[in-house]
């Protein structure tokens, strides 16, 4: 595939706290004070932004539609191009890779890009009805209308076909909810232990209420900007290396059983057996890791990328996420936790800010708040935005923000660099 | 939408919005799956060009795009994964708990989601077999087929 295009960088971004409930502010002021925020940082105009993208997964959340045009005209984007971007739980990961196209193609000098979701103005249970209506509606949601029983489908195959344990689910969630006690903007900080995860309510075999991520409200905004625009603007830009993507069958039962797309640091010989991806795995994941490593040459992940923020919206599919992402062999996922290298001192810590697990999941901002706080983590300023520097990670000159939708239809990955 | 007005608090103010949707949903060509399940048949598709079996019913190919046969799947198959739900979905809360199980069938491609009906939801197993049933009064939708331990 020819790829060519202008240099895209990050040179801002801003979150609000995600919260279970937030009736003080609507969609639309969440959105305005993640721009502020974004703003401010980088002393930045509106007045400065040529266009906008926005993020949001479900029109029934709000009963609103064109909710994107409502914000741009709240935020003064008024006048300026702008088109709202959705894709399931990789909502907020594909309108920041449109952001970038945006940049790349030189339709733009500077771009923002913004998500948001408001959940609670739903109740949990209704909430899962309309997520699971990104299922298939004739063959899918009829049997349950849950998406948690999708994923844990995959996870009791995932346990099968590799001995991925429950404890070793259990560690995913221990860490994402520790490392969120140092995240202000975390919605659900929680010292918790194995033990606390293991008893909690069973919701579909093998997933607990404490394997699951939360409902949000919240917004998260990034500011991109071409070569010229980032120097003019930002003394510490990050470069957006490159976007990959991919897609799936939408039902998990059309799912194919064939040969794993092999990374550089992996042969043949390491899968004679393996039919993939089954349901055990996701199959588009790996192809958008697959494109965005090659297209910013990166020969091997477990050594060139220095941490992830993985889609962790269940912490069976954070495991299987560090496969998809060549960050170890497949079925190594669950030694991969145990040995303790996703965690903040490991060799690739993988949601150092607590992921969909604790900082929260407003599903059309959730893609955008991974590359806020990769940004951070690049720039090196987790402390001034945090108030500690307590999740700062040591080596940070390569990041990947990761997403899903539907149990992997569309996924996204994107490789970020210090520059 | 004249019914009643209610409050849930006043600051700020938070009120109850009522939004009822009734689809008319057309199964359009997925319509003789649905119909079949009446007659204790259960659909699959093939691709004669690709020669790939569905186990989910489906009118084109997913690989070449040419248009499937129609073919009777078996009867009986084997557990590929399978969860049990303590929660869900609004409209099925009142189900639970029920299994969903993915079925893989004997010379089929691909799998079939479904849910297993047994008793307390509770020995099942990767490789259990299967057999499908089919509900005496239709409801037309995919739960007029269920699978039960063969
Ligand atoms: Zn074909």
């Amino acid at each position: 595939m020819a790829y060519k295009s202008r240099n895209v960088y990050m040179i801002s971004g801003g979150l609000t706290k995600f919260r279970k409930y937030n009736y003080d502010e609507d969609f639309r002021l969440n959105v305005k004070n993640a721009v502020d925020y974004a703003l401010r940082d980088i002393k930045m105009d509106i007045g400065d932004i040529d266009g906008s993208v926005s993020a949001y997964f479900s029109d029934h959340f709000l009963g609103q539609l064109i909710a994107g045009a409502m914000t741009n005209d709240y935020i003064g984007m008024s006048g300026k191009p702008s088109k709202r971007i959705e894709g399931g739980g990789a909502t907020g990961g594909l309108a920041f890779q449109t952001a970038y196209e945006e940049i790349a193609s030189g339709n733009m000098e500077t771009c923002l890009v913004y998500g948001f979701e408001n959940m609670s103005h739903v109740n949990t249970w209704r909430g899962n009805d309309l997520i699971a209506l990104g299922s298939d509606s004739n063959f899918d949601y009829p049997l349950g209308g849950f998406y948690t029983a999708y994923y844990a489908l995959m996870a009791t195959r995932h346990m099968h076909e590799f001995g991925t344990t429950e404890r070793q689910m259990a560690l995913v969630s221990v860490k994402n909810h520790n490392n969120a006690l140092h995240n202000p903007f975390a919605q659900a900080p929680m010292k918790i232990n194995v033990d606390d995860v293991l008893n909690s309510p069973v919701v579909s075999t093998p997933l607990k209420m404490l394997d699951i991520c939360l409902m949000s409200d919240g917004a998260a905004a990034a500011i991109l900007a071409s070569e010229d625009a980032a120097k003019s603007f930002s003394d510490k830009p990050v470069l957006i290396k490159s976007i990959g993507a991919s897609s799936d069958t939408m039902r998990l039962a059309d799912r194919t059983f064939g040969d794993v797309p092999l990374l550089p640091n992996e042969t043949k010989n390491d899968y004679k057996n393996l039919k993939y991806p089954g349901v055990h795995s996701f199959k588009a994941g790996r192809l958008a890791a697959k494109m965005a490593y090659e297209r910013a040459g990166i020969k091997n992940p477990e050594k060139e990328v220095d941490f992830a923020e993985l889609y962790d919206a269940y912490t069976s599919a954070e495991i299987q996420a560090y496969e998809d992402m060549g960050f170890c062999r497949y079925g190594d996922g669950g030694k991969f936790i145990e040995e303790g290298r996703p965690n903040i001192d490991g060799d690739i810590p993988v949601n150092m800010e607590g992921g969909l697990q604790a900082s929260g999941h407003a599903i059309g901002a959730t893609g955008i708040m991974q590359a806020v706080y990769a940004f951070w983590q690049l720039q090196g300023n987790i402390s001034r935005h945090f108030g500690n520097n307590n999740l700062q990670v040591k080596n940070h000159n390569t990041g990947i923000i990761h997403s899903h939708a539907g149990t992997g239809a569309y996924e996204t990955v994107t490789v970020m660099e210090a520059v | 939408m004249d019914r009643y007005t209610r409050v849930m608090k006043t600051d700020p103010l938070v009120k109850e919005f009522d939004y009822n949707i009734e689809y008319i949903h057309s199964y359009a060509q997925d319509s003789k799956f649905f119909t079949s399940l009446g007659m204790g048949i259960l659909l699959g598709s093939e691709c004669k060009k690709c020669n790939y079996r569905y186990g989910t019913y489906r009118k084109y190919c997913m690989f070449c795009g040419s248009e499937t046969d129609d073919i009777n799947l078996p009867l009986t198959g084997k557990i590929h994964s399978f969860t049990t739900c303590y929660y869900s979905g609004e409209n099925f809360i009142n189900e639970t708990p029920y299994t969903l199980i993915l079925v893989e069938f004997e010379g089929i491609d691909s799998l079939f989601m479904s849910r297993l009906v047994n008793k307390e939801n509770k020995n099942v197993y990767i490789g259990m077999p299967v057999r499908a049933k089919f509900r005496r009064l239709q409801k037309f939708d995919v739960n007029d087929v269920y699978f039960v331990p063969a």
